[in-house]
């Protein structure tokens, strides 16, 4: 089906485009890879007059070395770019593999991780992996630049703190610990995940610190707070056995609904099992105990 | 800035040169079929999940139901009718008649064309790679075997070539 008919602003440069967006301002959509506008468009879910093509942004490209360590990735990354990029692989640990797993190789090779965060649809993988890696989404606008943390940018499904006349441009992920792993294990039978679990661990002491989200279940990615406590500074099977002790009541505590994906009670089960493998992986286990 | 309500764009379609002025929401596959009656793209699902509007843009598998054509402005568009030359089958082409790889034939050419970007982006791909790779491009007919056969003959043929 075609969407309904826009106008088509090709901004060259980023002051081009935030000039657009500001003089449209909720008739204008940002639109970079379409794996998911151009959809909701075709369906009629959302309608704008305006789409601001941002694919010609040289500030939204590329992924850059930060000089603390960290990696500042440009909003118009591709999935496929990000699965094959060396700075992702040596600087954000299992981002690679999330990132080569995402959809399928057409929504990798034209949708966005800057897309990914904007559209906020809650049934995606980026979003918890960059919270538990502590990412920051950077905000342009005529008012200069602001940086959210992803937990504070993505505000519920569908829905960010991205303002009208706002663009992502960048997201940058800090520095981690040496010895930092991760891991993301996602389960859906629809093209989109019904539940993923982000673990992160960061080496402290005889342990680690543990950074875990849930994504997809509901609006926000939403952290396994009890367990992060339970396990932080644990030796591997203490961590392990601490997780296994709280997990089922951070999972209970997830705003999760029944859908076409499966029910909130079985999609919070899942939740329990994906943060128990995903965690012996940021150990260095084997997936399965 | 342009801000456009009809667009030009020149592209190569099957190795030609293409010029044509559009309106920015049509969609490549209607271009593709309506215009240059290009018909083995196949609009099915309509939301970029089935993987029967493949095409290939610069190389890579794209979702032709999705993708306004005013994209592929400068860029490369093969479809299914690009890939055999003066009447002789791609080898991929060939593989599939070869195992049986289809039945009905919906799927096919979008699969035939995943299957070119896997080979051009993978030197010797495992059965597990190939799996991974197709997984965007649904089958209803054929429960993938034949298909993921037809692909490692390809590949194993490929690699004896490379050794002789």
């Amino acid at each position: 089906m075609l969407p309904p008919r826009f106008a088509l602003h090709r901004p060259r440069s980023l002051a081009e485009a935030l000039d657009a967006l500001a003089r449209h301002g909720d008739d204008a959509a940002p639109f970079a890879g379409g794996t998911e506008l151009l959809i909701a468009m075709k369906a009629r879910v959302v309608r704008f007059g305006h789409i601001v093509d941002i694919k010609r942004l040289p500030e939204l490209k590329g992924v850059r070395a930060l000089p603390d360590g960290g990696v500042s990735i440009g909003a118009l990354s591709t999935h496929h770019e990000l699965a094959n990029d060396g700075l992702v692989r040596e600087r954000m640990p299992g981002y690679t593999e999330l990132s080569g797993n995402i959809a399928n190789i057409r929504v990798r090779v034209a949708g966005t991780v800057g897309g990914n965060l904007c559209f906020a649809e809650p049934h995606a993988d980026p979003p918890a992996m960059l919270a538990a890696l502590g990412a920051h989404a950077a905000l342009a606008s005529p008012r200069g630049e602001r940086k959210l943390a992803i937990d504070d940018f993505i505000l519920g499904e569908l829905s960010t703190a991205r303002a009208d006349d706002e663009l992502l441009v960048r997201i940058d992920v800090p520095a981690l610990a040496n010895g930092t792993r991760a891991c993301y294990r996602s389960v859906g039978h629809l093209e989109r995940p019904a539940v993923g679990v982000a673990a992160v661990a960061i080496p402290k002491g005889q342990g680690h610190s543990w950074r875990l989200r849930a994504g997809s279940l509901c609006g926000q990615p939403t952290a396994l707070a009890n367990a992060e406590r339970a396990m932080e500074g644990l030796a591997a099977n203490d961590a392990l056995a601490a997780l296994d002790a709280c997990i089922e009541v951070d999972a209970a505590a997830i705003d999760a609904h029944d859908d076409l994906q499966g029910s909130a009670e079985f999609k919070r089960h899942l939740v329990t099992v994906l943060a128990r493998r995903t965690a012996r992986v940021a150990l260095g286990l084997s997936e399965k105990a | 800035m342009m801000e456009v309500a009809v667009i030009d764009i020149a592209y190569k379609l099957n190795g030609g040169d293409v010029e044509e002025r559009l309106e920015p929401r049509e969609l490549l596959i209607d271009v593709l079929r309506d215009r240059h009656g290009l018909k083995g793209a196949k609009r099915s699902c309509d939301i970029g999940v089935c993987g029967a509007c493949t095409v290939l843009v610069d190389g890579m598998p794209a979702t032709s139901c999705s993708t306004l054509a005013c994209d592929v402005d400068g860029r490369e568009v093969t479809t299914i009718e690009g890939l055999a030359r003066e009447g002789d089958l791609d080898p991929v082409q060939e593989a599939f008649m070869r195992h049986g790889a289809l039945q009905c034939g919906f799927c096919t050419p979008g699969m035939i064309l995943a299957v070119k970007a896997l080979l051009a982006t993978h030197a010797a791909p495992t059965e597990e790679e190939v799996r991974h790779f197709l997984r965007g491009n649904l089958c209803r007919c054929t429960g993938y075997v034949k298909i993921v056969e037809a692909v490692m003959d390809l590949i194993n043929k490929r690699r004896e070539e490379k050794k002789t």
